[in-house]
């Protein structure tokens, strides 16, 4: 029993409710307040993810024990994993929360904005640290409602448009999801992660369990935007104010989507090859797919959204590379490899995709547009943030020394070792098209010659949206010493460890 | 078995509702359809032939009970389809205040 587990939790919906009251009385005090809350759940974070290692923490909301085995009480757990990404959530929540402060000056409503901001950062906390299925439900709902107020936060017509469109994708996603926990109910009378697991262990039903796995992937999938479930993503991502595009694009899809689907298809259903085989075909369509979407985008946080649902095809295959390989029984050096170079990539994609979102913030911040026709030479007006732009464009197409390089090199290598060489050469490509994409934003938007006088009284943003900024860009280049060894060992190797043994993760929690 | 299916049926109804129907309202009236073949669906794994209300009764241990636990489930994601709905229905009033229309064709801002 772990105490400081729940506060990822508490804090932030303690948070959300201290600001609608006490926001009402002093004015400055949300902003502040919220960063105070994220920067505490961060160095927590941190605290656990060099601490968590081997070890699985497992929290009893309650303290209800289990009785013969069987657990009743709802389970919190932490381990090599959960640690990884509640780290990035609450480190990208927390810059996010300083580069809102200036970022929000151009929206009434302050209070609502920072105490939805809150509750989403504690719904995504929950997801990702709930042992419990139903609890992912309520934890995901929580975290999505706050997400489509978010969206439609502008409310201009593009903004309830495109929130309009989230929320019944959304809503679709949510019933399949809750039909799918329905049928595992259903079949195993538990709800435990762990327990189900070794429910299923005792038997099942095969045409059964290929539904449910089918229901979940397709619900969560849809969460996470992969290629045929992604029509809301780019709407949904572009319209949104740019702090709250970093926290979705940069982390809401893969603490609710990808992380969710890795969680459950490694721990809790037995690895099959068929649906390994469609995990990564759907991962290398995304991939593929989003990248061709996004060459012709004009709008900057468009082509950014686009390129989301393209690195995270990238994740997506990498595991799924790993899920065949599993169910092959092949040597464990390729698996452990293909899954290390997805989660890095997760862990990457988290760092450079945030700070390319909140560089779009600061171009529509000064000029008030995100065409790229219209923009132009913002190089000499606004150096830093044509600086962190630049470190953050070359991680994202994979040029060394910057992180994106690494992980999508161990990608690689990983599918060559696996004997894929198409999806090997597909990825090379992909890289390419990305790296074309970028050149063409760092052209337009800040070496370009404008047609017409834009840059006659922009200035750079203002301190807290520096700071965020290069706080992310330096992360981006130190992310690349993950590719160490010995530094690869201690951050990623204790969640490579988890997924890829079947049996640690439900064992382990069932004994305590 | 027979009533199972009809759940499944009346999600598919309501999922074939979300994708043809034009009307705003329309589409959000079919969502909760789906919604409410969910909670059926959840109420119905809990029921068990014959069972009473789970209020343990030491005078006499061998009553047939329901499993209560989808109920508290099917509680729980009620409220939550209430807070889905709610939202949906003010983001479905704003666009009428926008455009004038409840007709999804006419509001076709984004593309591409």
């Amino acid at each position: 029993m772990n105490p400081l587990i729940p506060l990822f939790v508490i804090t932030p919906l303690a948070g959300a409710f201290l600001i609608m009251i006490i926001g009402r009385f002093i004015a400055e005090f949300n902003k502040y307040f919220t960063s105070l809350v994220l920067l505490f759940l961060a160095c927590i974070s941190f605290y656990f993810l060099f601490t968590t290692g081997e070890k699985i923490f497992v929290y009893k909301v309650g303290g209800w024990e289990p009785i013969n085995r069987v657990p009743i009480g709802i389970y919190m757990v932490m381990d090599g994993l959960t640690a990884i990404v509640v780290c990035i959530i609450n480190l990208i929540g927390f810059l996010s929360a300083v580069y809102s402060i200036s970022y929000i000056k151009r929206y009434t409503a302050g209070n609502y904005f920072y105490a939805l901001f809150c509750l989403m950062i504690g719904g995504m906390n929950g997801v990702v640290l709930s042992g419990d299925l139903f609890n992912i439900f309520v934890f995901l709902e929580i975290s999505v409602i706050s997400s489509y107020a978010l969206v439609a936060f502008g409310v201009e017509s593009n903004e309830l448009e495109a929130s309009f469109k989230y929320q019944i994708l959304g809503g679709v996603a949510s019933f399949l999801i809750l039909f799918g926990i329905g049928f595992i109910y259903w079949k195993t009378k538990t709800l435990n992660i762990a327990d189900i697991k070794e429910a299923f262990n005792n038997g099942y039903n095969k045409t059964t369990y290929l539904f449910i796995q089918i229901l979940l992937l397709s619900g969560f999938g849809l969460k996470a935007a992969i290629i045929p479930f992604h029509a809301w993503l780019p709407d949904a991502h572009s319209s949104a104010p740019s702090p709250i595009s970093a926290m979705l694009s940069g982390i809401f899809i893969k603490a609710v989507g990808i992380y969710v689907i890795i969680r459950l298809f490694f721990n809790m259903f037995t690895t099959s090859e068929e649906m390994a085989i469609l995990i990564t075909t759907l991962g290398t369509l995304s991939m593929v797919i989003g990248v061709f979407l996004a060459i012709g985008q004009w709008d900057i946080k468009r082509l950014l959204a686009y390129h989301s649902i393209s690195q995270m095809g990238y994740v997506v295959m990498s595991v799924g590379i790993g899920m065949i390989l599993i169910a092959r029984n092949t040597k464990p050096e390729i698996v452990s490899l293909a899954i290390a170079g997805g989660l890095f990539h997760l862990v990457n994609h988290a760092a450079f995709k945030g700070l390319l979102f909140l560089n779009a913030g600061a171009i529509e911040y000064t000029i008030g547009t995100r065409d790229l026709k219209e923009m132009g030479g913002l190089a000499k007006v606004m150096p830093v943030t044509s600086a962190t732009s630049f470190i953050a464009s070359m991680s994202i197409s994979g040029i060394p020394p910057f992180n994106g390089f690494f992980s999508k090199l161990i990608i690689i290598i990983a599918a060559v070792m696996g004997r894929f060489y198409l999806l090997a050469a597909l990825a090379v490509i992909v890289s390419i098209i990305t790296l074309a994409s970028f050149l063409k934003f760092q052209r337009y938007a800040f070496f370009n010659k404008p047609d017409n006088d834009i840059l006659k009284d922009v200035r750079e943003v203002p301190f807290p949206m520096i700071f965020s900024m290069v706080i992310l860009s330096i992360i981006c280049v130190l992310l690349s010493l993950l590719v160490i060894p010995e530094v690869r060992n201690a951050i990623l190797m204790p969640a490579i460890e988890i997924l890829t043994d079947p049996a640690k993760y439900s064992t382990s929690i069932l004994v305590q | 078995m027979i009533t199972y299916l009809m759940c499944f049926i009346l999600f598919l109804v309501g999922l074939y509702g979300v994708i043809t129907r034009r009307n705003l309202v329309k589409i959000a009236v079919s969502l909760s359809i789906m919604e409410i073949s969910t909670f059926l669906f959840f109420a119905l794994v809990g029921y068990i032939d014959g069972g009473i209300a789970p209020i343990v009764d030491p005078a006499d241990p061998v009553k047939v009970y329901v499993d209560p636990l989808p109920q508290a489930l099917v509680l729980t994601a009620i409220v939550i389809g209430l807070a889905t709905t709610a939202m949906l229905m003010a983001v479905i009033i704003r666009l009428y205040r926008k455009y004038g229309t409840f007709d999804i064709r006419e509001i076709k801002n984004l593309r591409g």
